[in-house]
């Protein structure tokens, strides 16, 4: 009886991730939809590509610079057991730009922009807000969603870019100045080494991963209880769900880029 | 005119709307009034299809919008939330002509409309460009029923206007509402607890308990209504049919 019982608890706890799961795609073909129907709200996804594109870059460059650093001495120490050190410019360029670059951006993005919009938007809710939007004949779908939406969706690539650069430069001013490598023949490896198929990815997943930020944290924010408690855990889920998927999305664009 | 039949909603368990039959005419102000958890906001909430009824039909000027969106009707509605509801993300001036801004009405004229619907409500044009978290309650209030009447709607809610105001000016807020619809010619829906709103604002009040519309009258009857769940709501009795614990 007992065993009954637990089966139906885990049964029920199944069927209600996977409602859970049909609502959340739903919303988002809906929140996608909204992007080839006007009106379009010009000022609302400008604001939103200052608050997410530009005003990410501080934190996205210290995260990278200091990654692509501690990565070149972490491959030269590892190099330095089998006589491989002469390959860090290659795994430093290679790593940062198909691997560290895109997830340590997008999870960034997680951890300072989704859970800004869960807050923001669960805040605008339980303050009747997003209600009054609607009063006002404005769809918050098309108001609130799509300019973090698009937004996220075009500046996210752009700081994976900027990210990858600056982690490659952490990693050749940490070779450079400690490491003995020559600057010149360091920055040529570097460039020679990687392919386009390994920006591509890069820029794809960081495509992918401010979808998936953006995402969770509109739908978190319009799905969230009521009263600070309601706003707390709105937020908290947003940033673990949107972290969790970043890191699911990851690998299985890895294995489809990647994999032969 | 709004008719609402039959109108019903419960959430999980409990029925908050039992059934509730209402007419609200063309240029009318009608009151309701009922105690905490009544299911007055989800009432206002239903006819604006924020939420939807389980069982009812709505109809706005003889459409019936239960089930389809409200458009039309919204393009020339206004409504004051219980808390202000200002988007705080912009300035007070904004928040105030937020319609004529959608409505691509150039923002120097628009930002002139909203000074002047400001200076309606009794704020100064200083106000106009600050954000509603640097307002007093009261002034939120104000710059809340300024974007609630901005556009000259034909019809108006009410959500709780004088909530957590000192009597002072809860008495503010009642005389503008009176003037806003007077002025306006507005069909008005206002709920409320407070008496005081209820005699400046309304020409006809409702006595929503138990989901239900026990009471419906106008004002100048209120006092010879001769309902015991009216006599007990208005003189604030703890003894009667409304038990104090819902």
């Amino acid at each position: 009886m007992i065993a009954v019982s637990a089966l139906a608890r885990l049964g029920a706890r199944i069927l209600g991730l996977l409602a859970a799961l049909g609502r959340f795609a739903a919303f988002t073909v809906h929140a996608l939809s909204h992007a080839l129907r006007p009106p379009f709200h010009g000022r609302e996804i400008a604001l939103s590509l200052l608050q997410i594109g530009w005003l990410s870059l501080p934190v996205v460059g210290l995260t990278a610079i200091f990654t692509g650093g501690a990565l070149a001495l972490q491959i030269y120490a590892g190099g330095n057991r089998f006589g491989a050190e002469e390959v860090v410019p290659q795994i430093v360029a290679i790593g940062m730009v198909r691997e560290l670059g895109p997830v340590l951006v997008g999870l960034m993005i997680a951890a300072r922009v989704t859970s800004s919009i869960a807050a923001e938007i669960a805040t605008m809710k339980v303050t009747e807000q997003i209600d009054a939007l609607v009063t006002l004949s404005t769809d918050p779908m098309k108001y609130l969603v799509l300019p973090r939406l698009l937004a996220a969706t075009v500046s996210v690539p752009l700081l994976v870019a900027v990210g990858d650069v600056i982690g490659i430069l952490g990693g050749w001013f940490v070779s450079t100045q400690t490491l003995g490598f020559v600057s010149t023949p360091y920055l040529r490896n570097t460039i020679n080494f990687l392919e386009p198929l390994d920006i591509v990815s890069s820029l794809t997943k960081g495509a992918a991963f401010g979808v998936l930020s953006a995402l969770m944290g509109c739908w978190f924010g319009l799905n969230s209880g009521r009263g600070a408690m309601g706003v707390g855990r709105a937020t908290k889920s947003a940033v673990v769900a949107a972290a969790v998927a970043i890191l699911a999305a990851n690998m299985a664009l890895t294995e489809a880029f990647f994999s032969r | 005119m709004i008719e609402l039949r039959g109108l019903a909603k419960s959430f999980g368990a409990n029925r908050v709307l039992a059934g509730i039959d209402l007419d609200v005419a063309t240029g009318e102000s009608l009151v309701v009034i009922g105690g905490s958890g009544t299911g007055k906001s989800v009432l206002l909430k239903c006819v604006l299809g924020l939420i939807e009824p389980d069982a009812g039909t709505i109809r706005l000027d003889g459409q019936d919008v239960t089930h389809i969106p409200r458009d039309a009707f919204l393009s020339r509605f206004g409504m004051l939330f219980q808390g202000g509801a200002l988007f705080d993300s912009l300035p007070v001036w904004q928040n105030v002509a937020f319609r004529h801004l959608k409505d691509r009405v150039p923002r120097a004229e628009a930002r002139t409309r909203a000074i002047e619907t400001l200076a309606r409500v009794g704020l100064p044009a200083r106000t106009a460009d600050l954000y509603p978290a640097e307002l007093s309650g009261g002034m939120q209030k104000r710059a809340a029923l300024a974007r609630a009447i901005a556009a000259d709607p034909q019809v108006i809610f009410f959500d709780e206007p004088t909530a957590g105001l000192d009597p002072i000016m809860a008495g503010v807020i009642n005389k503008l509402i009176r003037e806003a619809v007077t002025h306006l010619g507005a069909t008005a829906i206002t709920i409320t607890h407070d008496m005081t709103t209820v005699r400046t604002v309304a020409d006809r009040v409702g006595l929503l308990h138990d989901g239900l519309l026990r009471w419906i009258g106008p004002a100048d009857d209120l006092d010879r209504s001769g309902d015991p769940y009216v006599e007990q709501f208005i003189h604030g009795r703890a003894e009667g049919p409304i038990a104090p614990l819902r």
